[in-house]
């Protein structure tokens, strides 16, 4: 009887399930869909999440597009691929069971590599906003990505490594099985080896809590400063451990710092902690400033928009290359007039237009061609950044 | 009588399979449901090994992720084509190997390197017994893990980044395939005096014993029989996801199929096949729409939001655990005649109750 | 001097984690003690005790927070064991194991839920997360903390079972479930208790991990809950000073692998302990002789 009743218990669920949920993707005539993959939950789920914002703002600036006479409304479909390489690629096959378009992401590069190959047999083009590392874009005519690379980043690092500090030895900290880290680390290092100085490198597993005694390791070693390319979710450990062993040595990372996490941990405490972004909110040019003014006072006006930033209104540079990514779908699905996958991705190729973040082409691997990043240094007294320099590889 | 049961058993698999290649020619190839079928049907596969040793042979083991993860990389190892060997060893100068090998060769491969390891793991640690054999085996999944990523073996494993560009299945037909022949082997297995002599050691060691069965023996094979198909396994994971990263089994992966095990009935074989897919179609699919904000006109549908999914599902899955825990199938195997038999009891009880109206 | 003041941070670490998985690791021997099951989930309410706090310390001032966050743990303990495990009572052990899994994956989902899967930034309890100096290495008044009240809390708990009329129930149930039933012992009030006890140990080892590592994470259960297991199986299952020796022992060396930079396998280093051990010597350090066991 028992067993009876669990099949029938199953059997409704299934039924009410398939029959509840199975329509609702069809396009209707009019919409046009952008999927955004990213994530939203997991390690990376504070980035994506204001990655995610910036997308979301630029829908309500532009949220139609004319093709042949036609008002097409642009409807954005949001997945969650849990910063997960192995949840990912499901995710990535809901957007395109959805019958996305374009799609849009993700933050991380990990998930980015691992869903590629489920839009690539889809036909669909994939924009990835913040995904430096090369591998997403290298092999492939479906990934383009609106932001510098690793290389870039990590020689640009380097050089204001020793710029500043003199640096002689460098301490790196990257997480294992993480594409990013590993590659910036990587990148750090080549270019911070061929200045002249040495480095320590450790790594470190996911889900580890405990870096008091990497930090000793990093003081032991004489560094001059620490590399320590991670997500946010490690950094605000990092640096709170940091804090309580008094460290003294000046810490660096790459994109993922920028972010009001990385802020509140460090705040109140003597620590210096230096990164590199794709875009500063004291952006004097026309279209950054006002971007910067629109972007926070929807913020503002939306609370829970604003939680998911953080809870304050500060501008993340991935929510402003968020924004640009969305340009560019748009400008692409313009330019090719029509909402067909292939057509955007043939368009893409020749789309220009200038963002927040600066112009955007693409060069024959699918990527932006950028050659500035921002440094900042987080302000610890009243958790914010501070504008440092421009930096670019001579 | 043997035709009879041949054709009872390779009609209703044939049918199964023309269905699969005719809803494969008409529905578009994005559909959810390829996902569900692609996913399900390796997870069956694994689950069915796991059931082999927690259900027939009673020894309770934990770590199908870890043998999944040494089934993958074989794979992913073996077959990633030289000239993309020095994009995807980009930090190790290619890497070490320089050959490859046909994708079924390579399956097997899988198959047999896990093997040989399960082996090995099993000599020490098929000594012990019931909940300190879980904590062990579950143990040896994480240190299987931490070796994988370590970047000393980098040249072989490409430490911890990802590998990619493998070949890998398009069609839902060839996880079928591999999977149903893995799954028909582990049923010949099951009902052959290998089989018998697993169920003996389950029921009563010492019983079987004394009936002159070789515990060490049978307890060495059937735990290294399982690992052979949860390596081949692991190796459809990798075809399916298309990249491969030691990170991502974790003993939750592990869970994971324990619990589809255990829904669909320890000791079943259909039961985990079936539970496979429901648990790939609710996880995946079905329940996805919990996971977004919802609105019934202006009326905001509450709880709703990221995350939700996962909870309505464990909730599910305690609700099974805790009350139905003989799972959909119990014991028993999923057949047509006993299905027929099924709804005739049914109809005939409420013919009867109708009389009696 | 120069060696202390190279290694001496890597063993306080040791020894401030070492305390914090003994106060875990409690929780599982006494449990598998008395119910021979591991109890997957209790990794998990550690974690949730973490998060109640991050919730509770934003409204509620610390004196308030800091007692409540230890109620609600033990009641959340109480109520795992009532609903998950009690209906399980005369199922094989298997079940109850999987039961224990399945409560894991539940609060683990509920956690992720709530949080959607972001880590969350910990309140800084005044006094014990100041930093000090010791030995010119500094760190954290809670590193020092630990291992102190660890202790304290491990005595008094040494001396409840020793010498109090529900201590004597409670060897009496872990010896003999069933004669001791027929002795008149109310085994489930035993078994509560027990529950109770291991989560309230739980929730301050958490005030004491967290208030360390300052984010809590759905996750956050999961690595130390299994060490913590692996330390009361390796100081002998079901002996509360052999599991404290063996959180140490594991918080220790776990430290100091990390330092001579083998920090892929400082994890994995614990498990290989494990398998030794229980290959080596079943019963572990301090366990009892039992053949019914391995």
């Amino acid at each position: 009887m028992k067993r009876v009743l669990a099949i029938s218990l199953v059997l409704c669920l299934v039924g009410v399930l398939a029959a509840g949920c199975t329509p609702a993707s069809q396009t209707s005539g009019n919409v046009i869909k952008i999927g955004v993959y990213e994530p939203s939950s997991g390690d990376n789920g504070a980035g994506g999440k204001q990655e995610v914002l910036g997308m979301e703002f630029a829908n309500t600036v532009v949220n139609t597009v004319e093709i042949g006479g036609k008002t097409y409304k642009l409807e954005l479909e949001i997945v969650d691929n849990e910063s997960s390489n192995d949840k990912g690629p499901s995710a990535a096959a809901a957007l395109v069971s959805a019958k996305c378009s374009v799609v849009l992401g993700s933050y991380g590069s990990g998930v980015s590599i691992a869903a590629s190959d489920v839009f690539k047999n889809a036909g669909i083009p994939v924009i990835g906003a913040s995904c430096t590392n090369p591998q997403v874009t290298l092999g492939n005519t479906h990934y383009f990505r609106v932001c510098y690379l690793d290389p870039f980043q990590g020689t640009v690092l380097a050089n204001f490594a020793v710029d500043n500090f003199q640096a002689k030895t460098a301490y790196i900290l990257t997480k294992l099985g993480d594409d990013y880290s590993a590659g910036l680390g990587n990148y750090f290092k080549e270019a911070f080896v061929k200045l002249g100085g040495s480095v320590v490198e450790e790594t470190f597993q996911e889900g580890n809590s405990d870096f008091t005694a990497y930090l000793t390791t990093a003081i032991n070693s004489g560094a001059d400063v620490i590399f320590a390319p991670t997500s946010t979710e490690a950094a605000s450990l990092i640096i709170g451990q940091a804090v309580s062993q008094g460290v003294k040595i000046p810490l660096m990372a790459g994109d993922t710092w920028d972010s009001s996490v990385i802020l509140d941990a460090a705040k109140g405490s003597d620590l210096e902690v230096f990164v590199s972004t794709f875009f500063d909110e004291g952006d004097n040019t026309a279209l950054g400033s006002e971007f910067v003014k629109n972007f926070k006072k929807w913020l503002n006006d939306n609370p829970d928009k604003k939680n998911n930033n953080g809870g304050n209104d500060i501008v993340a540079a991935v929510s402003a290359l968020g924004y640009d990514a969305y340009m560019t779908a748009v400008e692409a699905i313009k330019k090719a007039g029509s909402a067909d996958p292939k057509a955007i991705n043939e368009a893409l190729w020749d789309v220009k237009l200038t963002g927040v973040t600066g112009d955007i082409a693409f060069d024959e691997v699918g990527d932006a061609i950028r050659n500035v990043a921002y440094i900042k240094q987080a302000n610890t007294t009243d958790a914010s950044w501070i504008f440092v320099a421009i930096q670019g590889v001579e | 009588m043997d035709m009879k049961k041949l054709i009872k058993t390779a009609g209703p698999i044939a049918l199964l399979f023309l269905l699969l290649f005719v809803l494969e020619k008409t529905l578009p190839t994005t559909s959810m449901l390829f996902v569900v079928l692609k996913k399900g049907a390796i997870y069956a596969l694994v689950a069915v090994s796991m059931n082999l040793l927690n259900g027939f042979t009673g020894l309770f083991s934990l770590g199908q992720a870890g043998f999944m993860l040494i089934g993958a990389y074989t794979y992913g190892i073996l077959t990633i084509p030289l000239e993309a060997r020095e994009a995807v060893y980009q930090y190790f100068d290619g890497g070490i190997v320089s050959f490859t090998v046909p994708v079924l060769v390579a399956i097997a491969a899988a198959g047999l390197v896990t093997a040989v390891f399960a082996y090995l793991i099993g000599l020490p640690v098929l000594r012990l017994k019931s909940d300190y054999l879980a904590i062990a085996t579950l143990g040896f999944a994480e240190i299987i893990r931490a070796v994988f990523q370590w970047d000393k073996l980098g040249p072989v494993t490409n430490g911890s980044n990802l590998l990619k560009r493998f070949p890998v299945f398009t069609s839902t037909l060839f996880p079928f395939a591999v999977a149903g022949v893995c799954i028909a082997v582990i049923v010949l297995l099951i009902n052959s005096s290998y089989g018998r002599a697993f169920k003996a050691i389950r029921d009563d060691e010492i019983a079987a014993e004394a009936m002159g069965i070789n515990l060490a023996k049978h307890k060495q094979m059937s735990f290294t029989i399982s690992s052979f198909f949860a390596g081949i396994g692991g190796a459809l994971l990798a075809m399916y996801q298309t990249t491969v990263q030691a990170a991502a089994f974790r003993a939750t992966m592990t869970y994971e199929i324990l619990l589809i095990v255990v829904i669909g009935g320890i000791g079943s074989v259909t039961g985990s096949c079936l539970a496979s897919f429901l648990f790939i179609a609710c996880s995946e699919w079905w329940l996805r729409f919990l996971d977004e904000v919802t609105y019934i006109g202006a009326f905001q549908v509450p709880l709703l939001s990221s995350g939700f999914r996962k909870v309505v599902f464990s909730v599910i899955v305690m609700i099974i655990v805790l009350f139905y825990s003989r799972g959909i199938m119990g014991t028993k195997e999923f057949s047509l005649d006993a299905l027929f038999r099924f709804f005739k009891k049914r109809f005939g009880k409420t013919k009867k109750e109708d009389v009696a109206g | 001097m120069g060696f202390l003041e190279t290694n001496l941070p890597y063993i306080m670490a040791g020894v401030s984690v070492g305390g914090q998985y003994a106060l875990i690791a409690i929780g599982y021997t006494m449990v598998y003690g008395i119910l021979r099951l591991i109890n997957f989930a209790h990794g998990d309410i550690f974690m949730a005790a973490g998060f109640m706090m991050v919730y509770l310390s934003a409204s509620l001032p610390l004196y308030l927070s800091i007692p409540l966050v230890i109620i609600l743990t033990v009641l959340l303990g109480f109520l795992i064991e009532r609903s998950a495990y009690a209906p399980l009572r005369k199922a094989p052990r298997m079940s109850i194991m999987i039961s224990a899994i399945g409560v894991s994956y539940l609060i683990q989902n509920c956690a992720w839920y709530i949080t959607s899967g972001l880590a969350k930034q910990y309140p800084a309890i005044p006094w014990i997360s100041e930093s000090v100096t010791v030995f010119s290495s500094t760190t954290k008044m809670v590193t020092v903390i630990t291992p102190v009240l660890t202790f304290m809390l491990v005595a008094a708990l040494v001396l409840l079972i020793k010498h109090t009329k529900f201590g004597m129930a409670m060897r009496a149930v872990s010896k003999d479930f069933e004669t001791s039933q027929l002795m008149g012992i109310k085994i489930n009030s035993v078994i509560s208790t027990t529950f109770i006890i291991g989560s309230f140990l739980a929730a301050v080892g958490s005030l004491l991990f967290f208030s360390n590592y300052m984010t809590v994470t759905p996750t956050a259960g999961s690595m130390p809950g299994l060490k913590a297991f692996v330390a009361a199986v390796f100081g002998g299952i079901g002996s509360i000073p052999g599991a404290v020796l063996g959180a140490f022992i594991i918080g220790i060396c776990e430290n100091i692998i990390k330092g001579l930079g083998l920090t892929t396998f400082s994890d994995a280093f614990t498990f290989a302990l494990l398998i030794i051990i229980l290959i080596a010597k079943p019963t572990g350090l301090f366990g009892e002789k039992s053949t019914d066991k391995v």
